[in-house]
This record gives C-alpha cells, structure tokens and sequence, in this order.
C-alpha cells in the first residue's frame, strides 16, 4: 500500500502549487476575477501540458491517470483556480472517449488548448439522479433531434462544445434508452443562458429546442454507465480540489490564530480555538484519506466504486463545508470579508459540495448500492 | 404557568394584525425572510409608518415617544410582523444609542436626537470596533483630545455597518490614558459630514454593501456631544450591549419566517414525481429546524416574562443569540439546499432567468455566517454564560 506520490507526480503538483502562487495570489484575487484573462490562462496551461493530461493518448492526450489528475485538481482547490479544468479536462474527455472521429477531434483541441466542453447531464426535476433524463433525441431524415432542457451544466457558460445525455428511448428514470450527443455552441435551435456562481466558475442552463447537428457519441441507448463512470472521476476530481482547499483554509486559520492578538494574547492561546483549529486538521485528515480512498476505486466494478465515490462526497462535503465555515468563525469579522481568502475557499466548499449532487444525494447513493 | 394572552393582550394582537394586513409590499417578502436588511429607502419608510401610527419605539418609554409596550406587547408586536413578513427594524438608532442618550445624555441631547431617531430623519451607525479591537474592545485606540470646546479625534473604525448611509455616529475613543484600559474611554456623538471622516466600503463575501472603515483624521467634534461623563463611556458601552443581544433575542422571533420560507421552497420544487417537501431527506431535515426553532421561540417567551415580572435575565439574552445564529445559519442552508443545482446559479448574464429566490436566499444564507461574529462572537458569548451563569 501507499498513499504517497511518485516523483512525477509531486513534479505535478509542485507545478500547479508555482502556477497557483504567481497567477493566483490571494491578496490580488479579487481584481484577477474582475479582470477576466481567462484565455491567457488557459493557454498558459496548455503549454504546461494540463489539458492533455487526463485525455487519452489515442485521443490526442497524455493519458495520465486518476492519481495525476488527484495532484493537479488538488492545486486548483489550494489555490482556488477557476478555470473549468475539471469540466472540460477529466469529465469531458472520460465521456466522450472512444466516441469515434468527431468526439476525437473535439478532444484533440481541448488538449491542444483550442476549444472548451462542459457537460449537460441535469434537468429540472431530477434532483440529482442522472438516470431521469427526459429531453429526447430523435432520428429524423437531417440526424438527430434534441428536444428539451439542461438545468445546469457545469462550467457551461464559456464552453466551445457541449455533451448532453438525451433519452433515445424509454422513459424518465429507466437505465436504457440513453445516448450522449456532441453539439457545438452554435447548434441551430440551442439557447445557452449563462451564470455566474458565488465562487466565480461560470455555469450555464441549456434550451433545445429541435437542435439538429449533433453527433451521437459512443453507444446510444446505452450511455448510463459511461455517463455514471465519468461523472465519478469529476467527483473524485472535486474531492482533490475540495482537500486541497480544505487545507489551505486551514493552514490560513492557523497564521491567522497565531498572528491576531485580542485580550493581550494571540488568540491561538485560547484552549476553545486550539481545540476547533484540531478539529479542522482533524476533518483535513478525514478528508485526505476520502478522497485518496475514492479516486482509488475509480477503476474498480461498478458497485465498488460507486460506493467509494459516494462516501468520499458525503464525507469530504461534511468536512469541507465544517472547515470552510470554522475557518470564517476563527477569523472573526475579516473572515467575512472579501479581500481575505478564506471566504472564498468556503464559497467554493458550498459549490463542490452541490456539484454532481450534495452530501445527502450521495448519502442515499451509497446506502442504495448496498 | 399559561401560555395564553389575556383579553386585553388578544385585542391589541387584533389591533396590531390590522395594521400590517397591507402594509407590507410584496417585493420586501424574499428579502425579509432571508433575514437580509431591506434598502435603507425602504427601512425608512417601514420606520416612518410605524412612526405615523404611534409605533415608532416599541421598547422604549413614553416619555420619550415610545411605546411603553409590556413586554407581552412587544413580542405580540414582533410575532405578528414576523407573520406579516414585515422585517426588524433598523436597530442602531434604535435599540443602541437612543436607549443611551435618554438613560444617560443631558436635556439638549435627548431633545435634538431622539425625536430623529424615531422618524428616521436622523439614521444612526455604531463606530466601536477597531481593527486591533473586535472581541477585545477596551483595547480601542481612537484618541480624543479635549482642545477648547471641541474634541479632536484621530483614529480608524472597522466595520462601521451603514455608515455610508448614516447621518450620525456614535463612537467609543480615548479621552485619556490609564492603567486600566476599561477607563478613559468615553462615548462621542458626532454627525458624519464633520470633515475629518472619511469612509471607506469594506467589500463582504456576500457582496452587498453593509459595511465600512471609517477614518477620523483630525476631526473637530464638540464637547457638548460628549454622552454622560467624560471616561464612562464603557459602562454604557456595556448596557448597550446587553441591548443588543436582547435585540437578538426579538430577531428570533422573525426566525419562523425562515420555516416558511424553507417549507414554500421546498414545496414549489419537484424532484421526479414528488415535491421536494415530501421527500423524507428533506422533510424531516425541516422538521428538525422548525422544532428547534419553536424551542427557541418557547426560551424567547420565558425571556419576556421575566422581564415583564422584573427578573434579571442574566445572561439569558446570550443564550438565545447563541441559538439564534445557529439555527438561522442551519435554516439558510436548508432553504440554499432546497434550490438544488440552481443554487449555483446567483448572477444572470444575457437574457437568462434566475430562480425565483435567487440571489436573496444565497446572500442571506452567506450573510448568516456573521450572525455568529458579531455583536459578540459566539465564542465571547460561551464565555460570558459560562463566567455569568456558571461562575466559571
Ligand atoms: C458585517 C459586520 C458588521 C459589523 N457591524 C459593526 C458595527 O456597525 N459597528 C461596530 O462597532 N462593529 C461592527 N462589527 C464588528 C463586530 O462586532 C466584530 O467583528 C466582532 O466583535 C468580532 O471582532 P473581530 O472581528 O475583531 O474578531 P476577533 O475578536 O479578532 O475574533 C477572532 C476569533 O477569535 C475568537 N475570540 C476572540 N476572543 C476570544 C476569547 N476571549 N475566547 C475565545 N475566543 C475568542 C472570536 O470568537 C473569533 O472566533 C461588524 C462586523 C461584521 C463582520
């Protein structure tokens, strides 16, 4: 067993904790958010070789594993990067692999840096489960016919190309009769409305309405378990960046009851904060190990890895969303405010733990796997 | 023990339910029960109404135009705002310096101030913090100096809530240094175009504007707005605390607005075939909430009897605030919960439509987070139970 990273893996990680430290500096965060130089950004981490690392070599990628997207996503949450990395760099590509010449190409300009592509996997009232797909595709005599809505795509509101799960057959909440259909942004028919969260990814809401020219991607009809596959690697993706942050909430805590005098004692002297700041490390642990045990059952059979998934998100949520409000308390009034990082690494603990489903979704996801 | 109102008590509930039948607009609703503050335009007007009707001061004595409500009126007063969907009022002037002036000022002060503070056209902010006094007050470090007739203040104030829209501070500063940090510390009244004041915003994660530094730089503020005697100000700085964690105490009364709220939310949402509000996930996470609200509700009433019956409360006042931030922390989050994916949606760009409770629920579930801050941080509220209530 080990729980460590390889030698190239921590090389990873190190270079998106440099990256992180240059372009994500916390006092300056907030006039980088306004500023709005995303595509330099992505650029720059094309030439560092990020967005080809979770796609597959036959598709023009790096072919990196579960544990190198663990290193990299964990710099995300570290350092609170925005950019739909895990969107359209693990997600993405795990749907569309193997999806045949179109999926292809959109997957080499996402290595390339070239193009961005969320996913629309959730309708309104579904709750959380992705098997209750209603919008329909149909074979008419110009291709395929989407017909209906995506509540929320993730990272949407910037993607060049969207894959969306659409029902071929059957009826909402049936395992078959579901395909995955690739569409450019500009598809006749499609309304895309754009959103932007409290921690600053930008997300989209998808209307179609008889879009035509999109290509159906892997087996139609029969995409469920590719999509519930995928989607576990984005979780398991988020429970990275959710440690990551976690930690570095907690690390800027510490400083900060070390550093703040009240009462003629820095506040760290007091037993009731020394006992909530272990507590916080405590949940960091917890969470570490999470998301370590998670992303190690990615490859294992379905119902093994779905129950590791699951209990990775309900865990690391609870103590993600405990440590980023923990982390705010400790502060005090500056915590609350905007220009200190802390509140940001909690807004983003509040998002990854609603991406893919909350804790209590995956809570119920578990015990159903049973 | 009873938990009923008398006749006299039904009445005026009957007079009161009257007034707020329509006196409540539709576009306040969202906002008040996601415990976020209205606009000050509205707060004025809210307070202008009240005022036309006699309602102006529901805590404070007639002499001084309030109310002389018992305190079984006041909560009367309150549960039916609440189930108006009325909000609180704006406190500062109300519940923080007026009380002050007419306990401790001279005749001139109560005579210009409080009559302001009761129409509105005067709207108060507290300069008490600091940056390196927040939990830890007495450690402020804002200097007055008496030169002839005037003060001259120099210091900085942290988080000075409306300040951008108050006309009057009232502040704690430094009139002179003793051993004993407590002592020296006087309590200012002072208008704030007096040049000198600046005010700067304070950006919050919430992103509305609430809050401020303000800076005193060389500012000339007479002696005569000095409140009771010179290096007192503490004392009353404490009584007035004591206010506000009983102003706490009346703002749980509105915490019911949150269960409405959550369980309407839940109810419009629909998860496959069923509505939300029937999943059992859900609806018993509700429960829960509405349970330990009505607890704190019943703690809330035992509180008011008290004071009707002349008991000290101790530190009953800190008890509830502790309760309070928490369960309306937990109450926000539910309802946040309740917007499922869209929660993710707070800011619409081109023609797109947010959910319907979008953006008040996420502003207020992410202001919740400082009810447990300020006006005394949960954690200086343990340690006052714990030094008052159990001699610890
Ligand atoms: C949005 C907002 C609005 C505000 N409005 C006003 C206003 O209008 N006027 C005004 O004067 N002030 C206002 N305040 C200030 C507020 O009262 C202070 O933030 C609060 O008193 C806490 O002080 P601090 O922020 O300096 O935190 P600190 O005192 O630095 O506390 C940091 C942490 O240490 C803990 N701590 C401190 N001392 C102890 C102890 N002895 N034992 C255990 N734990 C301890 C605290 O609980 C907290 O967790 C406002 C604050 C905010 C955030």
């Amino acid at each position: 067993m080990d729980f460590t990273y390889s030698d190239e893996q921590q090389m990873l990680r190190d270079s998106v904790d440099r990256f992180g430290a240059e372009r994500w500096n916390p006092a300056k965060r907030v006039r980088l958010l306004e500023s709005g130089d995303a595509a330099q950004r992505w650029r720059e981490m094309a030439e560092l070789g990020w967005l080809m690392l979770p796609i597959a070599e036959a598709d023009g990628g790096l072919g990196g594993g579960a544990i190198e997207v663990m290193a990299v996503a964990e710099g995300f949450g570290r350092h609170l990067i925005v950019d739909p990395w895990v969107t359209s760099c693990v997600l993405v590509p795990a749907l569309l692999a193997g999806g045949g010449d179109a999926a292809g190409a959109v997957l080499a300009a996402i290595a390339a840096g070239e193009a961005k592509a969320a996913a629309g996997l959730i309708e309104p009232h579904m709750g959380y489960d992705i098997a209750e797909v209603a919008l329909r595709a149909e074979q008419g005599p110009d291709g395929w016919r989407l017909t209906g809505e995506k509540l929320h795509v993730e990272d949407g509101a910037d993607a060049d190309w969207f894959v969306v799960s659409a029902r071929t057959a059957g009826t909402p909440g049936e395992r078959d009769g579901i395909g995955l259909f690739l569409l450019p942004r500009d598809a006749a028919g499609l309304t895309v409305e754009r959103f932007r969260a409290v921690d600053h990814h930008r997300h989209a809401r998808l209307r179609l309405d008889g879009v035509t020219g999109a290509t159906a991607v892997g087996p139609v009809d029969h995409a469920l378990p590719v999509i519930e596959a995928a989607v576990d690697r984005a979780i398991a993706a988020h429970l990275a960046e959710a440690v990551g942050s976690m930690e570095a909430a907690t690390a800027a805590t510490l400083d900060h009851l070390r550093t703040r005098q009240q009462f003629g004692v820095a506040i760290g002297t007091f037993q009731v904060l020394q006992h909530r700041m272990v507590d916080m490390t405590i949940a960091c642990e917890e969470a570490r190990a999470m998301a370590a045990y998670a992303t190690l059952h990615l490859d294992a059979a379905p119902a093994e890895r779905i129950r590791a998934v699951a209990a990775g998100k309900t865990r690391v949520g609870d103590c993600g969303l405990h440590v980023g409000q923990e982390a705010i308390q400790l502060h005090g009034g500056v915590g609350f405010s905007d220009e200190l990082i802390v509140s940001h690494h909690f807004k983003r603990q509040l998002m990854l733990d609603q991406a893919h489903g909350p804790r209590h979704h995956h809570r119920n996801r578990f015990a159903a796997a049973a | 023990m009873n938990l009923s109102f008398d006749a006299a008590d039904l009445a005026f509930r009957d007079e009161v339910r009257e007034f707020f039948r329509d006196g409540i607009p539709e576009n306040w609703r969202l906002r008040v029960q996601a415990g976020l503050r209205l606009d000050p335009a509205e707060l004025i007007e809210y307070q202008r109404r009240l005022h036309a009707r006699g309602w102006a001061a529901p805590t404070w004595p007639k002499e001084y135009g309030g109310t002389g409500w018992t305190p079984t009126q006041q909560y009367i007063f309150w549960s039916e705002a609440s189930e108006a969907g009325a909000p609180p009022q704006f406190h500062q002037g109300l519940e923080l310096i007026g009380p002050i002036i007419f306990t401790y000022g001279n005749a001139a002060q109560k005579e210009r101030y409080l009559p302001g503070i009761l129409t509105c056209d005067d709207w108060w902010c507290q300069g008490y913090s600091e940056p390196g006094a927040g939990s830890d007050l007495a450690a402020l470090r804002t200097r007055a100096v008496r030169d002839g007739d005037d003060y001259v203040v120099n210091g900085q104030k942290m988080w000075t809530s409306y300040a951008h829209v108050a006309s009057h501070v009232f502040l704690l500063a430094r009139t002179s240094l003793e051993e004993k940090r407590q002592q020296g510390i006087s309590l200012i009244l002072a208008p704030m175009d007096t040049p000198g004041f600046r005010v700067a915003k304070i950006p919050t994660m919430d992103e509305k504007y609430h809050t401020n530094e303000l800076f005193l730089d060389d500012a000339r503020i007479p002696t005569a707005n000095l409140v009771g005697e010179e290096g007192k100000g503490w004392g009353y700085g404490k009584v007035l605390l004591d206010r506000e964690r009983m102003v706490t105490a009346s703002t749980a009364i509105f915490l019911k607005q949150t269960v409405w709220a959550v369980r309407e939310a839940a109810r419009a949402r629909r998860v496959g075939t069923r509505a939300l509000i029937d999943t059992p996930d859900f609806a018993a996470q509700l429960a829960q909430f509405e349970i330990e609200v009505i607890a704190l509700q019943t703690m809330v009433l035992r509180l008011i009897t008290d004071a009707a019956g002349g008991v000290d409360s101790g530190p009953r006042g800190s008890m509830v605030k502790l309760r309070w931030s928490s369960l309306y922390q937990r109450g926000m989050l539910l309802w946040l919960e309740a917007l499922g994916p869209e929660m993710a949606h707070f800011c619409a760009e081109d023609d797109a439509t947010l959910p319907p409770d979008m953006p008040a629920v996420m502003q207020g579930m992410l202001y919740s987070r400082v009810t447990s801050i300020y006006g005394g941080s949960s954690e200086i509220q343990h340690n006052i139970v714990a030094r008052r209530a159990l001699g610890l």
